[in-house]
Formats: C-alpha cells, structure tokens, sequence
C-alpha cells in the first residue's frame, strides 16, 4: 500500500480560506515539538514563543512595528508571485530605499519642515524601485534569471551600506561607531492617534488596500492575475510581458523601498550597518502565507512579526537562540505550500498490485 | 613564481566548495529539479562538520556528519517538492531559511571555537617537486574528490545509461514515465546528490578554507553555486572553469587588499556577487545556447496522471 497525489477536478474551495490556518497549527505543533526535541518544555516553549508576546499591550506595539514593514513588502512581493515573477531581493531594495531616503536627513540634515518626510518618503520609494528595476531590465533586456540576479544585489546592498555608514556618511560626533547622525525631529517618523500608532502602519494598510482594490477592480490588475496564470492567453490578449515584469518589480521594489525609509526614520533614527532582520526574506512567506492577496498578507505579516518577538522572548526566557525564529519561519513556509498542494490534488491510498 | 604557486594554491581552496556544490546542483537540474536551497543544505554541512569534527577530533568523520546533513537536508526538499509538488522555487527558498536557522541555533556553542583542520595529502618526492609539486599532489583529500565527482558525473550523463535516464526525465518527464521509468523516485535520487555534494561543499568550508563556524559562512556561495549551473549550460566540463574563475574572483579582493589597492574592502568583498550577475547577464544574452541547453522541465512539478 502507498499514497498517491490526484488531481482534483475543482479546488477545493473550503482549503482555499482554510490552509494558512492549518499552516500555522502545523507551524505551533512542529514548534512543540521542536522545543522537546532541544530539551525545552514544548507546553512552556510554545506559551512563550507564540503567546506571550502579544499578551501585554506594549509588546503589541512592538508586535505592530515590525508587522509595518512585512505588510509593506509582502504586499508588493504579492504582485511579483502572482505574475510569476520571483523577486527575492526584497531585502536589497528595502536597503536601497532606506539609503536613497537618508539623503535629506544625513546630507542635507540643516533642511527642515513639514516638506522633510513626504520627501523622504517619496526618495525611498525610489530608490528601492530603482534597484528593483535592476534585475526587471536584466531579464526583458538579456534574460537573465531575476532570481540569482536579485538576490545577489541583496549582498551588494548590504555592503554598500556598510561602507556608507563606515565611510562617507559616518558621524563625525560618534567617536568611530559606524553610524549616520541621528535623525533631526522633522525626519522622524510620528506615531499619530490616541494609541499612539506609528504612522508607518498606517502607510501600509493605506498601500495593502489599494493594491487589494488595484488587483480586483482595474484592468491592469487583472493582467497581473492572468500573466501569472496563463501567460500565453495574457501575450495573445496584448500584455507585454516586457512591460509586466518592469511593472511589478519597480511597485515591489519601491515598497521595499518605503518600508526600508520608514523602518529607518521610525525605529532607529538613524542609518546603521544592518538595518534589517531579514524583512525582505520573512516578507517572502508573508506573501505566500496571506495567499498573494495585500489584506490578507497584513494578517499573515502579523504572524511572521510575532516570530521574531517569539525569537527574542525564547532567548530571554528560555535560554535558546533567537535563530529559532529563523526555523519557525522556514517551517511557516514549509507547512504552507504543502497545505497549499491540497487545494488542487487529494491523496488517493493505492494497493499493492493496482 | 611562489607567487603564482601561492595564487594557485588559494585559487584551488576557493573554487573546490563551488566545484562541489555545483556538480550536486548540476545533476539535480538535469533530472528536472530546480533546488534553491543549496545555501541552506551548505550551512547544515559546515555545521555539522565542523561539530563532529570538533567533539571527536576526527575530520573524516567531520565529512561524513557534512554528507548525512546535506542529504537530510535534501530530502526534505524532495518530500515537499516531489511528493507533495509545491513550487520548487519557494521550497528552496524555505530550505535556505530553514537551513540558515537550523545551522545557527546548532552551531551557536561553536562560535569562536578552533577548528579541525583537515589536513593536505603529503606524498614523499612527489609533493616535493618544485612549482606543481603541492598543486598537483599536496591538497586536501576533499580537493580530489571534488574532481572524482565532476568526472564521475560528467562521463555518467554522457555515456551510460543511468545518465541518458536522467537526461530524459529532466527533459520529458511525461515520455520518460510513458516509457516505464520511475519518475519521482530518479528525481529523488538526484535531489539527495545534490544535497550530498552541497554537504560536502559545506564541510570544505568549515574544515579546510576557514576552519572554524561562523554563522551564515556560506555568504552566499550555495547561490553562486546555482549561478555555475546556469554559466555552464548544464554542462559539467565547464563548471570547473567557472568555479575555478569565481574561485580567482573570490582571491582578488585579497590580494588586491594585500597589494594596498586603495578601494573600500567593501566594494572587494561584493565583487564575487557582482562578477555573478555580470556572467548571467552575459550567458544569458545567448538564448539559443540556453534554450538547447536547459533541461525542459526544470522546475516543474509532475503528478503522474491515472
């Protein structure tokens, strides 16, 4: 006897809503188990991984701040997936964003006003969908694999900044530490409302509901749908493919971008030489785990945050690397693809001798 | 001329982790599997290697530990991939971050330690012989290896049979299984060679290049790795000149830092990645050369229809 996959002859529209679900109970049993299997209590290892951290209000602030930049990201690397194409230098982009949008605060840092920010905003959505057109104009022009080529200009961003915050824009009050001034009041990122919301979270709502209404209601998101469903019926209906793959790498890079200038001017105020825990990586399996949908990729972003507080918790209190949040990740995205599979197959028990 | 000896012989120490990663990658491709996770199934090698070797003070046995990881590793890459047929491309993904956490929490109590180092073949008279003395017979056993595997490799998909099998699952799985072959289990078999050599590309690593474990050491090679496949057209002769020129790549910044060229080391450290994208650009600028080449069912999935 063995078990077989079979194509279904319709998804199965009950798995559709309910497989991230089951994606992220798999993820807390896999946990569980993970934790016995380093000799950590699995009951106490899961409450303080996955629990804990959103049982106290501030740790939900923190919660929504590092949920700010995976929504921004993971929104836009949903138009990549849906038009089939795999930008995984989300990582570098974010960096490219966040240098473009210091220009103002490190070199032009006497220029002040309401005008600083929206600016700012304004030059780290272009930087990063600058750099997202790199590896976009690499493959329309010579095909080249947007995979490999995005993600090693990941590894050239980051030690472009290393060598900026080294280098040309190191403070010259901060006695050799590798950073850029801080931040003046004006290139700050506010929190706004009486709970003290970071505005940032707010961009990214705003940008996940309009990319939600963009792929549903206008025409050009419905070319993005169908460029990565049935790319041959989408070149015979007119969309050129050239122009889709600008287009949605220049959209995802720039939210990279965006979240890269907020996460700066919100958080650390200042340009340091890792800026990022890996957003543009987890913003990958918050792409899939919201199922390439923007609002739901602002539940799925939820998730992927409370992994690196579960991480940071985990060491405090249980002595055990945050690396974990690293595993619990991988195995987030493990868990929803397999999940994913059974949408379209079931698994069929066969007998010997069939 | 100690210069050049000594240029080969860094030369050869920083090519045979890519050589050996990317002849796994290259088979795996040629059955039709795009594997992403090379940088993730390397980790868990160096890591792995460099424990074993450490608490039993044996490098041999630091190799074996590096070839179990790379294939368990791989092999759940082939149970999500191949049994359950999600996309190979996230799958990969997963494994390299799955692989970059795994290796950091195992190796979080080996930070700083010193490592086994493995040590070079020294044959008497032979690796004596001035100039090609020590590049011909005085490396590292892992050194020979990596060319054994290329040749095996390269002369396997060429003129035997299991080759020509391999060949034709990657290029039509449907034919291939038309004919009786056994789809899923040869891409399953390639994936976990695949993980074996990255394993061992990994143990190069941590017990000869730098023996020690740092987290994340790979910095990226499994990813240049996948690039050699692509720059060899699937070819195994030509992953030895292109391991062995990112090999040279890899050296210049060193040497360039050594002679005192006065540019950032940062902008050294990214010419490796940057040389990458600039030879994709540059092979994939022949589409016909890549058309022929590239195993037409990469990356996708099969379920055998009843």
């Amino acid at each position: 006897m063995r078990l077989e996959l079979v194509k279904r002859s319709a998804e199965a529209r009950f798995l559709v809503f309910a497989s991230p679900f089951i994606a992220i109970a798999i993820t807390v049993l896999v946990g569980a188990i993970f934790f016995a299997a380093i000799g950590v209590d699995p009951g106490r290892g899961v409450y303080v991984f996955f629990i804990e951290p959103i049982s106290a209000w501030w740790s939900i602030e923190q919660l929504l701040a590092k949920a700010t930049p995976l929504i921004l990201i993971g929104a836009g690397l949903s138009l990549c997936f849906l038009s089939n194409n795999w930008n995984i230098g989300a990582e570098g982009q974010f960096i490219a964003g966040a240098l473009a949008g210091s220009i103002l605060p490190v070199v032009f840092y006497q220029f002040e006003g309401p005008l600083v920010l929206p600016l700012m905003l304004v030059m780290g959505f272009a930087g990063g969908a600058f750099y997202g057109l790199v590896p976009a104009a690499l493959k329309t022009r010579f095909g080249a694999s947007e995979i490999l080529t995005s993600l090693m200009l990941v590894y050239i961003a980051q030690l472009f900044l290393d060598w900026m915050v080294r280098g040309p824009w190191r403070d010259p009050a901060s006695f050799g530490f590798p950073k850029t001034r801080t931040f003046n009041d004006a290139a700050v990122v506010p929190t706004v409302g009486p709970f003290d919301i970071h505005a940032g979270l707010l961009i990214a709502l705003v940008a996940s509901i309009i990319l939600f209404v963009f792929l549903k209601r206008t025409l050009k998101g419905f070319e993005v749908r169908i460029s990565g469903t049935a790319p041959r019926a989408a070149t015979f209906a007119g969309v050129s493919n050239r122009n889709m793959v600008l287009f949605v790498f220049a959209v995802s890079g720039g939210l990279a971008g965006l979240a890269g200038i907020i996460e700066v001017a919100g958080v650390a105020k200042k340009l340091q030489p890792v800026i990022s825990p890996g957003y543009g990586f987890a913003a990958i399996i918050v792409a899939f785990l919201g199922r390439l949908n923007p609002l739901g990729v602002v539940f799925a972003a939820l998730l992927l945050a409370l992994t690196y507080l579960g991480g940071e918790a985990a060491q405090l209190e249980l002595n055990v690397t945050d690396k974990v949040t690293r595993v619990i990740q991988g195995v987030v995205l493990f868990a929803i693809l397999a999940c994913d599979t059974f949408i379209l197959h079931r698994v069929r028990l066969v007998r010997r001798g069939k | 001329m100690e210069l050049l000896e000594a240029f080969v012989l860094t030369v050869i120490t920083a090519a045979t982790p890519l050589l050996l990663a990317a002849t796994g990658e290259l088979v795996t491709e040629r059955a039709g599997v795009l594997n992403l996770g090379v940088e993730g199934m390397m980790l868990a090698g160096a890591v792995c290697a460099f424990a074993a070797a450490v608490t039993t003070g044996s490098p041999t046995l630091g190799i074996l530990a590096a070839m179990v990881a790379g294939v368990t590793m791989a092999a759940i890459f082939a149970f999500f991939a191949l049994f359950l047929v999600t996309n190979q491309v996230a799958t990969g993904l997963a494994l390299t971050l799955f692989g970059l956490g795994v290796s950091g929490m195992l190796g979080a109590s080996f930070v700083g330690e010193p490592g086994v180092k493995l040590a070079a073949i020294h044959l008497p008279g032979l690796s004596e012989l001035p100039l090609v003395g020590r590049i011909l017979f005085g490396q590292d056993p892992l050194v020979y290896v990596s060319f054994i595997i290329l040749l095996g490799v390269s002369f396997l998909l060429k003129r035997s049979h299991i080759g020509l099998v391999v060949r034709a699952v990657g290029d039509n799985h449907h034919s291939a299984h038309a004919l009786g072959y056994n789809v899923l289990m040869i891409r399953v078999a390639a994936v976990l060679f695949g993980g074996l050599c990255a394993g061992l590309g990994g143990a190069y690593l941590s017990l000869v290049y730098t023996p020690q474990w740092t987290e994340g050491m790979t910095a990226g090679r499994g990813w240049i790795a996948v690039a050699l496949v692509v720059f060899s057209s699937w070819i195994p002769g030509r992953l030895l000149v292109g391991a062995y020129l990112f090999g040279a790549v890899t050296l210049l910044q060193f040497h360039l830092q050594a002679v005192g060229v006065p540019i950032p080391s940062q902008f050294l450290s990214a010419l490796p990645y940057a040389a990458t994208v600039i030879v994709l650009v540059v092979i994939s600028r022949n589409r016909r050369l890549l058309r022929t080449h590239t195993p037409a069912m990469l990356g996708s999935t099969f379920v055998p229809d009843k």
